[in-house]
């Protein structure tokens, strides 16, 4: 065992030093993160709200004022105008002035007074798939609403859905991002820090140096992540904290627990940057091969998009992606109140990555060295 | 006496290209032994297999005795090791540089007290023990990474191009301090490109394009006879204006090499042709000179360069 780690309290000291002295490294892992988290956390709001309408309404009757009223009601859409012809309709969603168009048609009041189907056309510009599907299923609502009202003017529905969102009973996007926000922030400033660190090495020479001295691959890797892990650690509780009280992101969870549930994610993606700096031999490659890493784990992770919904190929790559589960664990702590026993798996299967990383690592780098 | 490093039929490839080529010799305990050759002639290469870090294709070696294919642990307790780019950790000061290499070498207490001071009365840094090591300047740069290099008091030291872009008086500094530890037993492994500081070594081996081609004291170097051919000599031609000498020298038949040195020209001639030279150039004083390093050197490569067109 001690052979095995040699040299891991001295590299591990030293790199502590690296640490206090360069205001860039505390820079990035301490300052960077927390302004992403403000900057994303803000930006980010899936709560479709206030689409940019415009309306041709050839009917000018109070049947077509009371539809518009519904329209505007629904908090989704934003009247911005009307206008006098179908090419202006048109020429309104094409040129980005509105996202979505309402037609209501001369005959849209004797339709409704005879009791027969009116027809109202609602062009939606599909761009933006998220805001198209929202708009499509708000109109789709609005002219369902307005025809019970019309059908049975007691109001008595026969069936009355009473939906409750649980865990997040405001639907607000914060609750859901930020928590995912939280790995993918730790996930880039832990893989870059440690694989720019073991590529600097090797461009100064000192790499070659410890090579010919006695520590052990697994000391020299294992003392490098610690400081660094450290600091991970901090940052997280930071992040945490913010989350909780900037963002209003309510903890349903044990703190204790997604602490605990966060050292073998940090195990994992320091064992990743380690590899990168394997495989790197400038920092500026070492951070191209970091960066590379973000993509995935923001789009594949289920941090944006429900794996369940993804080909299958991209739902097994998602599975060997770390984030994927660490994700899992934030939202199942900080959402649902979930708890060891509902996420152990996920945490199991980060400690198995992790170590694999650290020593596929090492093994990279006792092959490297004799070259 | 018994040697600190052996290598036997060293043989080291890389796929196809051979870096090393049954590379054999012997440094003695004490000694000062010199290594020169070009870029990528294979010296880092032979040094890192002596070292255990690199298995050797074939041949054997021993360092202190220790087997270099089973002992690679423990050699690496027993030899110092200094490059070129001297692996300081510039934002760390003398002072935590020192201690880091002592942690890595597993010299803890009072041991590591007693050696801190020993390695500051040797290489004179102490009045910087706070400054950063990227505040230094090369030559103290230089003392530090020895400092780091020798902090376990290893027996077999091994400095890969050490005063690569070092000014003169920090090079002879350095080079004194290495007598100085060589008088305590202490074996060094210097490889340079200087034909100055490979004078200065007990003995001296020549790699050049992966074989050891020459192995010996200066003086048995001087007098190899692949360095001096038979029937020819070695001469200085000394003259008012060599450099406008040098094409006309060249061009006499009897001349084989011919190259500027300082105020002179260094040629190796046809020994029977000396009077017929002097009588060419007659303005010129011409006598007969051992061969310098870089001669041996020159003529050795040249030698090679026409068996392997």
């Amino acid at each position: 065992m001690n052979r095995l780690f040699y040299g891991l309290i001295p590299i591990c000291r030293k790199e502590a030093l690296h640490i206090v002295r360069d205001p860039g490294t505390l820079f990035f892992a301490l300052v960077i993160p927390m302004l992403q988290l403000f900057l994303f956390g803000f930006a980010v709001d899936t709560n479709i709200r206030q689409i940019s309408t415009v309306v041709f309404d050839e009917s000018h009757t109070q049947q077509s004022r009371e539809l518009l009223q519904r329209f505007t009601a629904s908090d989704v859409f934003d009247l911005r105008g009307t206008v006098q012809s179908p090419a202006e309709l048109n020429e309104a969603i094409r040129s980005g002035k509105a996202r979505v168009g309402v037609r209501i048609p001369f005959d849209y009041a004797r339709h409704i007074l005879d009791g027969t189907t009116a027809s109202v056309l609602v062009l939606v510009d599909g761009s933006d798939s998220t805001v198209a599907a929202q708009a499509v299923s708000t109109a789709t609502g609005v002219a369902m609403q307005q025809s019970l009202a019309q059908v049975i003017p007691t109001g008595n529905l026969p069936i009355d859905v009473r939906p409750s969102v649980l865990y997040n009973p405001a639907t607000r996007s914060a609750n859901f991002f930020v928590p995912g926000l939280v790995g993918i922030l730790l996930q880039v400033m832990v893989i870059l820090l440690i694989a720019l660190s073991l590529v600097r090495e090797r461009e100064r020479g000192t790499l070659e140096q410890l090579t010919m001295t006695p520590v052990a691959p697994l000391g020299l890797m294992v003392g490098k992540m610690i400081p660094y892990g450290v600091l991970a650690f901090l940052e997280l509780c930071a992040i945490l904290f913010v989350m909780r009280v900037v963002f209003q992101v309510p903890i349903h969870g044990n703190v204790l627990v997604l602490l605990a549930m966060s050292i073998p994610f940090l195990l994992t993606v320091l064992g990743i940057g380690l590899l990168i700096s394997t495989r790197a031999r400038t920092q500026a490659e070492a951070f191209q091969l970091a960066m590379g890493t973000v993509l995935p784990s923001v789009f594949l992770s289920g941090y944006i998009f429900l794996v369940e919904n993804m080909p299958v190929v991209f739902q097994a790559i998602s599975r060997i992606i770390p984030t994927t589960y660490y994700i899992r664990i934030l939202r199942g702590i900080i959402l649902r109140g979930a708890g060891l026993g509902d996420l152990w798996l996920d945490g199991l299967v980060l400690t198995v990555m992790g170590c694999g990383a650290i020593l596929l690592a090492a093994r990279q780098f006792v092959r490297q060295r004799s070259a | 006496m018994t040697a600190a490093i052996t290598a036997d039929g060293l043989t080291i490839r890389f796929g196809t290209f051979t870096a090393v080529n049954n590379v054999t010799f012997s440094v003695d305990k004490g000694e000062i032994f010199g290594f020169l050759g070009p870029n990528g002639s294979g010296k880092t290469t032979i040094i890192k297999a002596l070292c255990g870090l690199l298995r050797p294709t074939s041949g054997s070696g021993t360092i202190l005795g220790m087997d270099i294919l089973k002992d690679a642990a423990e050699i690496k307790r027993s030899v110092g090791y200094m490059s070129q780019k001297f692996g300081l950790y510039e934002d760390l000061t003398v002072d935590e540089n020192i201690a880091f290499y002592a942690g890595v070498y597993g010299i803890k207490g009072h041991t590591a007290v007693e050696r801190k001071r020993e390695v500051l009365n040797l290489t004179g840094i102490e009045p910087y023990l706070q400054r950063r090591a990227g505040q230094l300047s090369g030559g103290w740069k230089q003392r530090l990474a020895l400092a780091c290099a020798i902090i376990h008091s290893p027996q077999v030291v091994f400095l890969d191009e050490p005063t690569a872009g070092i000014d003169p008086v920090a090079r002879r500094a350095l080079w004194d301090l290495l007598f100085r530890l060589s008088g305590q037993g202490v074996t060094f492994f210097v490889t340079t490109h200087y034909m100055d500081e490979a004078e200065r070594c007990g003995r001296v081996g020549y790699i050049y394009l992966s074989n050891l081609v020459a192995l010996g004291t200066v003086a048995e170097l001087q007098h190899l006879p692949a360095a001096n051919p038979e029937h020819t000599a070695r001469i200085q031609i000394k003259t008012a204006n060599p450099s406008a000498l040098l094409d006309s020298v060249r061009r006499i038949p009897s001349v084989r090499e011919a190259t500027i040195f300082g105020h002179s020209i260094h040629a190796l001639v046809e020994s029977d042709q000396l009077d017929a030279l002097r009588t060419q150039l007659p303005h010129a004083s011409i006598v007969p000179i051992d061969p310098s390093l870089e001669d041996v050197f020159v003529t050795l490569t040249y030698r090679i360069m026409e068996s392997h067109p």
